[in-house]
């Protein structure tokens, strides 16, 4: 019962102004105390609180999950022999995988793209814009973020016409803005543009989480950094970022996984040309779809499952040790 | 002085660029729907309304909006209520095994919603008489978007100060008035934030709908997008232009309501 | 705190998986046994007929003859014989991939629409699987099935696009041909004549060389790769092999690395290496309606592709690359083969194609009255009903006999391509091996060497088929 949250209760933000008189005593860093039962819920009611979502989950998600594992130990297919009678193949659907270069290829190309899109775009970009939009006069700082924003929410089926047509190789607006009629940027460099592509969709909910996060920074701090001199670099690195740590693991950890297992550049190019976009979730669909082999499929769905689970175990490392 | 005014040019560059390199690609959205010869390409239409009129004479055009409607309303009412209840529980009591048990659902999460749990998914709506309905639709994609929806709840309702709810018991208030009157105006941003991811989520998924439902009519405008295609499977660029526009304006008016009522942020944030 | 004790995933598990086991290949309890004459008397009859089309979308003029045309007019006719028939279309109109997943989930549980549109190479996997049964099987009645008198107008080549190991699983729809399509406009540029038919490969690569003179204009367009999907195996790797003098699966064995192959791929690689093709073009995802559109507007010498391209591509009304002078400024001639008389038979003229058959669900409730739905859908009135007045090629021999008249290049291939044409195999593997070929012109066309690009089909196509004794190589 450490119940040491800040003697004056700080208003949550609530308007897009400047933050708030903030002080020094802003929500910092949760206490990781035994959670308390202040609303005074009491363990049947929470289990209630919790049981819906828990159900839903256990049908909708647990079940086919384990299902899919298991149908990744068989050689099940939609159509043809295998559907009537598929077997137990146990691990070959795995030893095929390690053997398998395209497979390699779609790791490869996913890690490229979630460090290229996730890590390095969205991340910095999200944060670029969190930094910069701080001291911006608001109507600047609305139509920033609602170009942005809308880059997040539209359906991903329009914004996959749209980057067609912006990388389109004749009349293209890319084409038409560098004066490089004839290039075929989605096949010559499907990679790069896929990583623009991302990093343009997803780079609003790093902005949004670093803007918030911001605002735990105390200006109290910010203002000492600058009397004593401190260069922009060496603000950020001593000052901000301290304060920040939590947000950037947790936000680099979700962007990641999102990115990793992210469809649309299925929409883009379709994992071509010649297999030189295609990520693990293309790779995924196209052998269960074209060729027709769920077995395998859901055997890559595992792996791909396990190497999010590595990342993920990393992530907590990191986390666990800032304190 | 002079570095001042070069960091301040500087500055509005930057954000000029930035601008640009979100609102360019938008462009052809603007434009391909009232032109003439829509194309690929952008350039200044050839103002025609004509696009217009063939995208509302399409047999299934706007029923699929309603439909899309339906289901996301559906979805993002849910996944918001469920993960609320499951997020504020899961905050202020404690229950072994929590942590890991988000995190592995969240794992879980990226990967079932893929091609590979289509056999499972279908297998099972199947089985449950789920098929050809957009109930069942929009059940399947609250459960896959539930897990990242508590996490990043979790965190919102962690920052909410305990000590609003401790004042409030003082002075003798029910759990049920603590939840109503404390902890939801304070978390209404939070969950309005998650209603508009879920609802955008849900908005543009192809694949759930594609296959559980059966009847035209009942698709959503993530599928008949598919459809709207020639003989050959060549794009029909009449309509598609037009039909992506209406497409887009529920979430964006949606986002908009939001903002404006609630401010659309990870207020609080997400700490783990 | 962090404890790391395994919760409620582990548990589900548990009991999930007991569940699992007996959920996959659920359909080996034979449907057969039925009574093919359930329901036969029943009065009150529903039946769904599904397809890969949609008003407004994808063959939207296919399906509205069926909601319009086709399913009144039956509803009338059996409302004289006293039966209360509702019928309802189920359109889809999507990617033929993901048309066919669905359809699979949804017959692999014994559900699905009671007749359905699959593709002709789908027959195959779709009987391997029991999706489909025999007609006779499914009816009961062999005499009923065979007595059919629409088998007689439909010619035995196009029956096969319904049929599998000799039985018929379904009736054909329309089909198609493939022929080489060229723009007389550049042909009179080059010096190259109106009537232009080469009879060998040579000969064709001897008109690209002198379209390639013309600036701007792209000599051949010879579909390849990976992007273009079935397009690169249809309108470019089986017609030419078909020149060669063998299909992909001669003998029962699917074709392997042979000289036959490679002799396809280096004539890919002459186009595509020496300036008579555009090699990016190929690798584009939507390539295949770019070369269309550069076609029309003659910017393209020479294209192989079915007569869909005819109808629906460059016809000058509705077509998705207008062409307003297509009937005076679009040639077409027969595929020749390498060299006269080496195609498969010893034909001098090959071809290839496609089309798709309807068939019946084993498990509909009312199997008699699909089948009458079945030879109402083709009967000649109602065949001739669907093309709606356009001119199409249809399965049945009365019914072209009187529509293509007044459409030249229509009547060409009913009558001159059709008699040499070639059907791809309805085996399950058979999309694996199309997706080798394809590759197989992908690296070609990239820039490898055609021993290379053949030696990684050959490992592919061993893959695909389940073993080197499946595959006929040397």
């Amino acid at each position: 019962m450490t119940s040491a949250s800040a003697p004056v209760p700080v208003e949550p933000v609530q308007d897009r102004g400047p933050a708030g008189p903030g002080g020094s005593a802003g929500p910092g860093p949760e206490r990781r105390g035994p959670a308390v039962d202040v609303a005074g819920l009491g363990v049947g009611r929470a289990l209630g609180f919790v049981a819906p979502a828990l159900l839903l989950i256990g049908a909708f998600l647990v079940f086919p999950a384990i299902w899919t594992i298991y149908i990744g130990i068989t050689n099940y297919r939609l159509t043809g022999v295998e559907a009537v009678a598929p077997s137990i193949v146990g691990l070959s659907n795995y030893t095929k995988a390690l053997d398998d270069a395209l497979f390699h290829n779609a790791l490869w190309l996913t890690l490229l793209f979630v460090l290229g899109s996730a890590i390095i775009g969205q991340n910095i970009l999200g944060f670029t814009l969190a930094w910069v939009m701080r001291r911006t006069r608001p109507a600047v700082r609305r139509t920033v973020e609602a170009f942005v924003l809308l880059a997040w929410i539209l359906p991903s089926t329009v914004v996959a016409y749209l980057w067609v047509a912006f990388f389109d190789r004749d009349g293209g607006t890319l084409n038409g803005i560098l004066g490089t009629p004839g290039t075929a940027w989605l096949i010559d460099y499907p990679m790069a543009c896929l990583v623009i592509f991302n990093t343009w969709r997803g780079t609003a909910f790093s902005m949004m989480l670093y803007s918030s996060a911001l605002q735990a920074v105390p200006p109290s701090q910010l203002e000492s950094a600058r009397m004593v001199g401190a260069s922009g670099w060496q603000t950020l690195r001593d000052v901000v970022f301290p304060h920040i740590r939590g947000h950037v693991l947790t936000n680099t950890l979700l962007i990641s996984l999102w990115t990793a297992n992210d469809f649309s550049p299925f929409l883009l190019t379709k994992g071509g040309p010649n297999h030189e976009s295609e990520t693990v979730p293309v790779y995924i669909y196209n052998v269960a779809l074209q060729g027709g082999e769920l077995g395998y499929s859901s055997a890559i769905s595992f792996l791909l499952l396990i190497a999010n689970l590595l990342v993920s175990l990393i992530y907590l490392r990191l986390l666990r040790r800032r304190s | 002085m002079t570095t001042f005014v070069v960091r301040r040019i500087g500055f509005y560059v930057l954000i000029c660029a930035i601008t640009l390199f979100f609102a360019v690609p938008m462009l052809w959205i603007a434009s391909a729907p009232f032109d003439a010869s829509p194309g690929l390409g952008v350039h200044w239409p050839d103002w025609t309304f004509e696009n217009v009129r063939k995208t509302l004479e399409h047999p299934y055009a706007m029923r699929s909006m309603v439909n899309s409607l339906v289901i996301c309303v559906t979805t993002a009412v849910a996944v918001t209520a469920f993960a609320a209840l499951a997020s504020y529980a899961l905050s202020r009591v404690r229950i072994p095994g929590r942590d890991a048990l988000l995190y592995g659902l969240l794992l879980l999460s990226s990967v079932v919603t893929g091609t590979a749990a289509m056999v499972p998914i279908f297998v099972m709506m199947f089985q449950l008489g789920l098929i050809d309905s957009r109930f069942g639709v929009a059940l399947v994609m609250t459960g896959g978007l539930l897990p990242a929806a508590i996490f990043i709840l979790k965190d919102f309702v962690d920052a909410v100060p305990k000590s609003y709810e401790e004042s409030a018991r003082v002075f003798g208030a029910s759990t049920g008035q603590i939840l109503r009157d404390v902890v939801l105006p304070v978390a209404r941003p939070g969950l309005a934030t998650i209603m508009v991811w879920a609802f955008v989520n849900s908005w543009g998924n192809f694949l759930v709908p594609f296959l559980l439902i059966r009847s035209i009519e009942l698709q959503p405008g993530a599928v008949l997008m598919q459809t709207l295609t020639d003989e050959g499977g060549s794009v029909n660029l009449q309509v598609l232009p037009v039909f992506s526009l209406l497409f887009s304006i529920p979430v964006v008016v949606l986002y908009l309501l939001v903002n404006s009522r609630y401010g659309f942020r990870f207020h609080g944030g997400i700490k783990s | 705190m962090r404890s790391l004790r395994p919760y409620s995933p582990a548990v589900l598990g548990a009991a999930a998986l007991a569940l699992l086991t007996g959920c996959l290949g659920s359909s080996e309890s034979g449907s057969g046994d039925q009574d093919a004459n359930r329901n036969a008397d029943a009065t009150k009859v529903e039946l769904t007929i599904g397809s890969n089309s949609v008003k407004g979308g994808k063959n939207s003029a296919g399906a509205t003859f069926v909601q319009d045309v086709l399913i009144p007019k039956f509803v009338a006719e059996q409302k004289g014989k006293g039966v209360d028939v509702t019928v309802r279309f189920q359109g889809d109109g999507s990617d033929d991939e993901v048309y066919k997943q669905k359809l699979s989930l949804d017959l692999s549980n014994k559900s699905g629409p009671d007749l359905f549109n699959i593709d002709g190479i789908w027959v195959g996997e779709f009987a391997q699987a029991g999706y489909i049964k025999p007609l006779t099987d499914t009816v009961g009645d062999a005499a009923k099935v065979d007595d059919w008198d629409g088998w007689k107008q439909i010619p035995e080549a196009v029956q096969q696009l319904g049929s599998f190991e000799g039985k018929r699983y379904g009736v054909p729809g329309g089909t198609d041909g493939r022929v080489l399509y060229f723009n007389k406009k550049l042909f009179q540029q080059a010096g190259l004549p109106a009537d232009w038919q080469p009879k060998s490969w040579d000969e064709i690569i001897a008109a690209g060389e002198a379209l390639k003179k013309l600036p701007g204009v792209t000599p051949i367009q010879l579909n390849a790769g990976t992007a273009m999907g079935e397009a690169t195996t249809m309108q470019g790797v089986l017609p030419l092999l078909v020149g060669t003098g063998t299909g992909i699966n001669p003998d029962g064995k699917w074709l392997g690395d042979t000289p036959k192959l490679r002799q396809v791929l280096d004539f890919y690689r002459k186009i595509y290496t020496t300036g008579l093709g555009d090699p990016v073009l190929q690798r584009e995802a939507k390539g295949r309606d770019k070369s269309f559109a550069q076609f029309a507007a003659n910017k393209i010498g020479i294209l192989l592709e079915g007569d869909y391209f005819w109808r629906s591509v460059v016809e000058p009304k509705e077509g998705v690359a207008k062409m307003a002078d297509r009937d005076t400024a679009v040639g077409y001639a027969l595929v020749p083969a390498a060299l006269p008389g080496a195609g498969v038979d010893g034909q001098d003229f090959v071809s290839m194609s496609g089309g798709g058959a309807t068939a019946i669900n084993p498990n509909t409730k009312f199997p008699q009255q699909a089948w009458e739905l079945l030879q109402f859908m083709n009967s000649a009135e109602m065949v001739k009903a669907s093309l709606d007045g356009a001119a199409k090629i249809t399965q049945r021999n009365d019914v072209n006999a009187e529509v293509l008249a007044g459409d030249p290049m229509l009547n060409f291939v009913a009558t001159r391509v059709l008699p040499i044409t070639q059907y791809r195999p309805g085996l399950a593997e058979y999309p694996k091996i199309s997706a080798a070929l394809q590759q197989a012109t992908a690296d070609v066309v990239g820039g490898k060497t055609t021993e290379a690009a053949a030696m990684a089909y050959q490992k592919a196509v061993e893959a695909a088929a389940g073993g080197k004794d499946k595959v006929a190589g040397n």
